[in-house]
């Protein structure tokens, strides 16, 4: 490659300057302004974009809440209640933060589903979704490690419970354990490298947030059709169609976290965190945070420790290898009649574990945890495999342009992804 | 991100009804600025002094056990306040000063409430480090007053810059006297 | 993709379906979530047989609802006069009682009733002092374990954020307050020092009927002070004491919710421009 400057074609001198010598104006023109994104796209693709404001807003809010939080064992749930009662706006602050946490699994999980309904995960997007699925593991350790902090009741007996799923694992379970918690309880130093990686995780998060836009640049977006573009006719530029879409997503999710904020600030969380942490009694009825409760169902389903606790990890495991487990090459729901039902089947035993893992474990719900973990599994590792092998996919179209633009106007000549007006 | 969505954002085949979209997206990008706005305060804003910092803001003092010719200091938000039970000769060596040989021009009897009792914020005015002269060991400066060792700025007894780097005397908080040997700062 | 052949039609009869459909499908996914979040979030908190508490109508509740000042005041007098015995509100400090409508010398004649340890002083010794606004909430117990050996083994739990920590706070507050029976239903066996109530999960509470009616506390404003009077006052106070951004949390809350109403129709209408051109 040639030294020398960048050749900008920005117009501005000052941005022309900087251009040259480090191209980011190019860079972000290209993928963010011109990047040819297929035409058709559904409401459903807002919500990476809404993942990604999410994050910043829970980095954001986040970096101004540890100006104020004191993570020490004694002084923990004090600060916490010194934020909400004495800094400036410091409830706003936490509320964000902790309401941050729901909506960004709300987003998220939307976003997951959106991906396995319209096969995201297919080739050759095999590693874009592997990188989501990491995303997602770093998300609930980050969430869970976060709960932790305010040290109620919750936090110590949560910490207490999820560290010790580890000692489960034979030989090395105890010793794995007593490393989590630097001591021989949850304690003090416990508390202290969760908040020194609570702090950490969201900083890697969104390194491999980079990565996930990375290799999305390259593959380029699927689309609810799930057929790749064939030419310009089938791709828009994403500045100004989907930057204008997404904003419109975005006033509605920030419609949403508002109710939830400023109406209902405690309706997800649990009473007991408002109880300081008590390492000697523990709460009659403990359950994690809504968005961990299908994982929790899980683990409570199966009778035997080690064996809940590794399909408990098995269920996210599972996702990694989702794209080799679809055998179809038809990537979008939409053109596959017997599967879509499969799907939506699995989406069902997903809320059906979401509300059994709220519940005691005893009677019906122990009956329904089990019948929905034996089909969240089955889904993946026999239906989805034979499914791609027996089923007669529905006709495809010849292209993502030609079905959009039925009943339509003509092609209008400037809108196809012509590079737009510098700035 | 509001604004540049509004500068570049007509779409290339702009035809008719430009002026309508043009008030459009200016009415929308100034409202995406005004929540964009509404949503920085608050992290501005957490800044601040919090309100049970603000609720620390007295500081009882007796004044009693301060003979005359010592001094003590006390912590008054966190900063410290030099009291001194001022001599007449230290009296009597402010008083003396005309108002012109001062850099920053100011009485003695409008910087005490009590002549023999002297309040002052010990922070000196050039960059923040504490004077000496409340010890009886310490250096006192040319003016008999207080003696900056970061830059060498010289105050008198009165507490006003008279030599060096400070541009300002040393600030007086608000304080009362509670009693004849009490009192009440901030 | 051999093997499979599938025609591929020329023609646009597949079952494709516009945008506002699927918009209005990725809203009510977000709304099903949410409920499941709901669902999975709130029986989990009715461990044991259900207790239905009586909703007891607080001013507080509701999209606008505000704090009755005068009604927390009479509370924190209850508060004051009986509660503060035995439980503790260590997040309170006097200064914030000007928030409930005290004036500033009142707040300094209620702290000033307090002795406060400080210090050390000059000779190294900790000291009394009268409070002052700034101390927290005087705290009945010097440690838990005071606590506990005063009241047979029992904690009395710190009130100041009580009304958070409890499922239906308020009116499990309030529930508990009144709901106390001197003769438990037949059957019911009492242990040693429990006291039966209605409300109490597990019906047997340590706590004795904290409030016994006319005469325990005379309130200024002439107030009659009855069991549900008091219990009602004391709980609006509790509910101000854990919540005490409330009222400005709400208030932000409408607006919030009035701008993005119009910020979205706003984004809407750039939107259709912008694809009017596309459709």
């Amino acid at each position: 490659m040639a030294t020398g400057l960048h050749k900008s074609d920005f117009t501005n001198p000052v941005v022309r300057w900087i251009d040259a010598r480090l191209p980011v104006f190019t860079m972000m023109q290209k993928e963010y302004g011109s990047f040819p994104t297929p035409r058709n796209f559904n409401y459903f693709w807002n919500f990476g974009a809404l993942a990604m404001v999410n994050l910043l807003i829970m980095i954001a809010t986040g970096i101004f809440l540890a100006m104020h939080y004191t993570p020490h064992v004694l002084y923990a749930f004090d600060s916490v209640e010194r934020i909400m009662r004495d800094v400036n706006y410091g409830w706003l602050l936490r509320y964000v933060h902790s309401n941050g946490a729901s909506m960004f699994f709300i987003v998220t999980y939307i976003h997951i589903w959106r991906g396995m309904y319209y096969g995201s995960y297919k080739a050759p997007r095999e590693l874009l979704w592997m990188l989501g699925v990491v995303i997602f593991l770093l998300m609930m350790a980050t969430a869970f490690m976060g709960y932790v902090l305010p040290w109620g009741q919750m936090s110590f007996w949560g910490a207490t419970v999820i560290t010790n799923l580890f000692s489960a694992f034979p030989v090395v379970g105890e010793s794995i354990v007593t490393w989590l918690w630097g001591g021989f309880s949850v304690d003090n130093p416990t508390l202290n490298r969760f908040f020194s990686l609570h702090y950490l995780l969201p900083f890697v998060l969104f390194g491999v947030v980079f990565l996930h836009v990375a290799a999305l640049h390259i593959t380029g977006s699927n689309n609810p059709l799930g057929i790749d573009p064939k030419g310009p006719q089938d791709t828009l530029p994403f500045h100004p169609y989907y930057t204008f879409k997404d904003s419109v997503g975005l006033v509605v999710y920030f419609v949403v976290f508002a109710v939830l904020v400023f109406f209902l600030p405690n309706y997800l969380g649990h009473p007991d965190n408002y109880i300081p942490a008590n390492p000697l009694v523990t709460p009659p009825h403990i359950v994690p945070e809504w968005y961990f409760l299908p994982y929790y169902a899980i683990l409570r389903a199966v009778p035997d420790k080690l064996g809940g606790v590794l399909l408990m990890f098995g269920s996210i495991a599972v996702l990694f290898v989702l794209p080799w487990l679809d055998t179809s090459p038809v990537r979008s729901m939409r053109f596959r009649p017997i599967a879509k039902w499969f799907l939506l089947l699995w989406l069902v035993a997903f809320f059906v574990l979401m509300y059994c893992g709220g519940k005691p474990p005893e009677g019906i719900y122990v009956v329904l945890a089990r019948v929905s973990t034996a089909y969240y599994f089955l889904y993946f590792l026999v239906l989805l495999p034979l499914l791609g092998r027996v089923e007669r996919p529905l006709p495809l179209p010849e292209s993502i342009a030609r079905p959009v633009l039925r009943g339509g106007g003509p092609l209008p000549a400037g809108a196809v992804s012509k590079p737009m007006e510098k700035a | 991100m509001a604004d540049s969505m509004v500068s570049h954002g007509a779409p290339p085949a702009a035809q008719d009804g430009e002026t309508r979209r043009d008030f459009l997206f200016l009415v929308a990008g100034s409202f995406t600025a005004v929540g964009v706005g509404a949503i920085v305060w608050p992290f501005i804003s957490s800044m601040n002094p919090a309100r049970d910092v603000l609720a620390l803001s007295t500081t009882e003092v007796d004044l009693a056990p301060v003979a005359t010719g010592a001094a003590v200091t006390v912590v008054w938000r966190g900063k410290p306040v030099f009291i001194r039970h001022r001599t007449q000769k230290e009296i009597d060596e402010a008083r003396a000063v005309p108002l012109n040989e001062l850099k920053d021009p100011a009485t003695d009897e409008s910087r005490v409430k009590k002549p023999e009792w002297l309040v002052m914020v010990g922070i000196c005015t050039h960059l923040g480090c504490v004077p000496l002269g409340q010890k009886p060991t310490d250096p006192k400066g040319p003016f008999d007053g207080w003696f900056c060792p970061c830059h060498g700025s010289a105050y008198d007894s009165s507490g006003r810059i008279r030599q060096g780097p400070a541009p300002a005397n040393l600030v007086i908080p608000e304080y009362v006297f509670t009693s004849d040997t009490q009192i009440r700062i901030g | 993709m051999a093997g499979f052949g599938f025609p591929l039609r020329g023609g646009f009869g597949s079952p494709l379906r516009g945008g506002a459909g699927s918009a209005l499908r990725a809203l009510a996914v977000a709304a099903g979530l949410l409920a499941g979040g709901g669902l999975g979030a709130s029986p989990a908190l009715a461990a044991g047989e259900e207790v239905h508490l009586p909703d007891a109508r607080f001013s507080f509740e509701g999209l606008f609802g505000t704090f009755d000042r005068a009604s927390a005041q009479r509370g924190f007098q209850v508060y004051k006069e009986v509660c503060s015995a035995c439980h503790s509100m260590r997040q309170l400090y006097y200064r914030n009682l000007r928030e409930l409508g005290l004036s500033d010398a009142e707040v300094r004649a209620i702290a000033a009733t307090v002795q406060v340890t400080d210090g050390p002083n000059d000779d190294g010794e900790m000291f009394e002092r009268p409070g002052r606004p700034s101390d927290r909430f005087h705290a009945p117990f010097a440690n838990e374990k005071a606590a506990r050996a005063a009241n047979n083994g029992a904690l009395p739990p710190d009130l100041s954020v009580i009304t958070k920590a409890r499922e239906n706070g308020p009116d499990y507050v309030h529930a508990l307050l009144t709901g106390y029976e001197e003769n438990p239903p037949e059957g019911v066996e009492l242990m040693e020092g429990m006291n039966y109530n209605k409300y109490f999960p597990g019906h047997q509470i340590a706590m004795a009927p904290p409030l016994s009616g006319e005469g325990q506390v005379t309130f200024h404003d002439g107030t009659t002070a009855t069991v549900d009077q008091m219990a009602r006052d004391v709980t609006t106070f509790l509910a101000w004491a854990a919540e005490p951004e409330m009222e400005g949390r709400k208030a932000m809350g409408v607006k919030m919710i009035l701008f993005l109403t119009i910020l979205g129709g706003l984004a809407y209408a750039v939107k259709r421009k912008v694809w009017a051109k596309v459709h």
